[in-house]
């Protein structure tokens, strides 16, 4: 029944950001462990895939689920290889004589079934939930270290991780954040109120000023909704714009990002029905029906996107709990967090 | 001991101190007075008196023909055919930066002030919360009237004028093309209204009648390019009035000049560019526009007109929300539309064949001054290839050079940006409450940003298709017809 509604609420688009669905689906997955049964690893990973996928298809769009039932698949791969005595360096070296000489064996095949698997899983899986709470924190304690005094930094929209990384450095420096409405949501208004009350100097522009602004910033400090192998990021409407005029100024772009928004994916320009990039929201945001539903403007074509794609060229660094990382590098990551095999589930 | 006795003196003996004290003070005195004291010596400092003062009516005699001298010096250089024109361009720039660009610095605004009250017209309360970047601008809010002070004498603003500033202010006349019609036909009113005063001629007395009205209506609103140029057109055609003229005649003259000026610059010119552009537009393009430009709505309705086939994409941005207008003139004439905030442009982009813009100004450097967030739509036209075209008419042309947005703009409304109505709980927007408690939190509402030349591949005027950098030969060429 949970299971229902969780997959209701992502078709739905009812949650806050991504933080808090990664977080549900992890919970949802622990869950799955906890409570089905299963003798062997590969069962387990089997009834992982099956309901990842039903999760995966329910809002393709969000890269997060997918991202955290991959996580969680190479905690099964890692925790069954050590505890077969193996170290997992050795397991995860594809040696040129190991794909020649492939046979089924156990190891490999995941099938031997081991009585402490679903406690060490377990317990790896909440290490992990532990690790992406402290996501956050991680990220603003190096907020000192990019941030000079009397600095103009320009944000878009709201994020949390850029909120607390802001507020963070401005406990030790004195500097003035530009902040972007970010049309056609305005989270922009909001995330100046919270910054103004902390005492920071916050001044609030239109989309439309942004290329006027930019050549005062010193730097952009934007978060993203997930980043994709290529180091490229799917962030929020209007950040491509502000890429590109930084970009065009020569102003450092910087993204906050916690690793679990890492994804495998690439970007693909693919339109009509298997377009899962982006998302168009309602028109109404753009012209409301007041406006829009007079007779003339009837058949006008309004187009609200949700997402826009940064290719990596403009993306100077990249700052998540695990440290700074060039937009050239993300790729290497991805091996760490999930498993080759599992990239198609 | 000292102290002692001075506590032991008597009254009386502090009486006869002071006695004592008087009579030395009389004594000193007398010492000063005795000069002056003397009769005989009157006369000869009441004849020093005499002297001083014809000395000094003398000086200002001489005052006087020096500067009456140096006037006729003047007017003698001016009269000089214009080989080096540019030493007056830029202290008319110098000049116009005096009083423009200080709106910081509190000696200028004293002057500034002064000047106003000497010409009787009120000065518009600044607003209270600055953006610092922008100090040296002036900052107004809607809300604090500009005409509560207005005094009605035989000295005061034409209605015409008071009207039109109001009008200007705000906000329902908007558009360079539209001010600068609408400033001309209210001069013209003003002008058929005027009468010389006995003992003063026309040409000089008109430009001082005009003076305060152009400074109520750059309180009311910052002049634009547009209205520069079309007050520079105004002083000229003043100056030149043959002297022997009737006044009904040189108002009749002037008025028919004015009503010239507009026909030729805005509404052949529209035609011409209009012409030049529909060659540009092909089948099956898809056009991108941003807010909203007379000019670029009258071509593309002709091309429509025309029979050429292809479809709009207007691109909008906040707080004017001035593509919403474009968007009905062109569903009106049947061209298909779609209707972007400017945050997706980036994301359209793909689909656009070609870019049109309109343009507040052009100025020397290339750099091409509009309404804010023209440069946005540039900047993503030109990362994908595709064609930014600008339309201007050669009248709104100026010698300023300018590299960024900050030196020289217009800061509007910051009450824009906010929430507007009350009913709108659930709006995201800042509430007017929320921004004046927070004494940090600051809202930015620009005017005007500036395109490099690098982004625009063609500027269309009525002397034809230029590219952005050939503004100043534009000019120069101007400036010789003239």
């Amino acid at each position: 029944k949970k299971m229902e509604q969780f997959l209701l609420d992502l078709k739905q688009e009812q949650f806050n950001g991504s933080y808090d669905l990664a977080y549900k689906t992890i919970n949802h997955l622990r869950k799955l462990i906890s409570q089905t049964r299963w003798t062997h690893a590969q069962e387990l990973m089997n009834t992982i895939k099956k309901e990842g996928k039903k999760m995966i298809t329910a809002q393709p769009s969000e890269y997060v689920v997918g991202n955290m039932v991959r996580r969680v698949l190479k905690i099964i791969r890692e925790e069954y290889v050590r505890l077969l005595g193996e170290s997992e360096e050795s397991a995860n070296k594809e040696s040129l004589h190991k794909m020649l000489t492939a046979e089924g064996n156990e190891r490999d095949d995941h099938t031997k079934p081991l009585k402490e698997l679903k406690t060490t899983v377990i317990e790896a899986v909440n290490e992990y939930i532990d690790e992406m709470e402290a996501s956050i924190h991680n990220i603003s304690a190096q907020a000192i270290e990019h941030i000079h005094s009397n600095e103009v930094i320009l944000t878009l929209g709201k994020s949390r991780t850029v909120e607390a990384f802001l507020k963070q450095a401005a406990k030790k420096r004195k500097f003035h954040v530009i902040v972007v409405e970010g049309s056609p949501l305005y989270h922009g208004h909001e995330l100046a109120k919270s910054l103004a009350s902390k005492g920071i100097e916050t001044t609030v522009i239109t989309d439309t000023a942004i290329f006027a602004i930019m050549s005062r910033v010193n730097k952009v400090i934007i978060g993203t909704h997930s980043v994709l192998a290529n180091g490229g990021l799917k962030a929020v409407n209007g950040a491509h714009m502000v890429a590109l005029a930084a970009s065009h100024h020569a102003v450092p772009l910087i993204v906050l990002g916690a690793m679990f928004k890492l994804c495998l994916l690439h970007y693909s320009d693919i339109g009509g029905s298997e377009a899962t990039f982006n998302r168009l929201a309602s028109p109404q945001e753009v012209l409301d029906y007041y406006d829009g539903g007079t007779e003339e403007l009837v058949n006008v074509q309004i187009y609200s996107p949700t997402f826009d794609y940064v290719p990596p060229e403009l993306v100077t660094l990249f700052i998540s709990n695990i440290g700074g990382n060039a937009p050239s590098y993300m790729y290497r990551l991805l091996s760490e967090l999930y498993h080759p095999d599992d990239h198609v589930l | 001991m000292n102290n002692g006795d001075a506590e032991n003196l008597t009254s009386e003996q502090k009486k006869q101190l002071k006695k004592e004290r008087r009579k030395e003070k009389n004594a000193q005195k007398e010492k000063h007075n005795i000069p002056s004291k003397p009769e005989g010596e009157e006369p000869k400092i009441e004849k020093s008196k005499a002297e001083l003062r014809a000395e000094r009516r003398a000086k200002q005699e001489a005052d006087r023909a020096a500067k009456a001298s140096k006037k006729s010096d003047q007017v003698a250089a001016n009269t000089k055919q214009k080989g080096p024109r540019v030493p007056a361009n830029i202290q008319s720039v110098i000049n116009l930066n005096k009083t423009i660009l200080k709106a910081d610095d509190p000696k200028v605004q004293k002057k500034a002030a002064k000047k106003l009250e000497k010409q009787q017209v009120p000065q518009r309360t600044e607003g209270q919360k600055k953006v610092a970047l922008f100090s040296h601008l002036h900052q107004y809010e809607r809300s604090l009237s500009i005409t509560k002070n207005i005094g009605f004498g035989k000295n005061a603003i034409h209605p015409a004028i008071i009207r039109l500033g109001l009008q200007y202010a705000e906000g329902t006349v908007t558009g360079s093309n539209a001010r600068c019609a609408a400033l001309m036909s209210a001069i013209c009113k003003l002008i058929s209204d005027y009468e010389t005063p006995p003992q003063k001629e026309l040409s000089r007395h008109l430009e001082s009648k005009l003076k305060p009205a152009i400074s109520f209506l750059d309180q009311c609103r910052p002049l634009s390019v547009s209205m520069g140029s079309a007050i520079k057109y105004i002083k000229l055609q003043i100056t030149n009035i043959p002297t022997g003229m009737s006044d009904s005649e040189a108002k009749l003259r002037l008025i028919k000049s004015l009503r010239e000026f507009v026909h030729v610059n805005i509404v052949l010119a529209g035609e011409a560019i209009s012409g030049y552009a529909c060659t540009k537009i092909t089948d099956g393009d898809v056009v991108m526009v941003f807010g909203s430009s007379s000019l670029i709505t009258k071509v593309l309705c002709d091309a429509h007109n025309a029979g050429i086939k292809f479809s709009v994409i207007v691109v909008d941005g906040r707080p004017k929300l001035s593509g919403r207008g474009t968007l009905r003139k062109l569903c009106r004439v049947g061209i298909k539309c779609s209707y972007v905030l400017v945050s997706a442009a980036s994301y359209i982009m793909p689909e656009v064949t070609k870019v049109f813009l309109g343009a507040h100004g052009l100025l020397s450097n290339g750099y091409v001054m509009g309404s804010v967030g023209t440069s946005m739509v540039a900047m993503a036209a030109k990362i994908r290839g595709v064609p930014v075209i600008v339309c201007c008419e050669a009248y709104k042309f100026c010698e300023r050079v300018q590299t960024d947005s900050f030196v020289n703009n217009e800061i509007g409304d910051p009450r824009d940006l906010l929430v507007q109505n009350k009913s709108e709980l659930t709006s995201p927007l800042l509430t007017n409450a929320a921004w004046e408690e927070t004494d940090s939190l600051k809202v930015l509402h620009l005017t005007y940003d500036v395109t490099p030349p690098d982004f625009v591949a063609m500027v269309v005027t009525e002397l034809g298709k230029i590219p952005c950098t050939s503004v100043p030969v534009v000019l120069r060429v101007r400036s010789l017809e003239t």
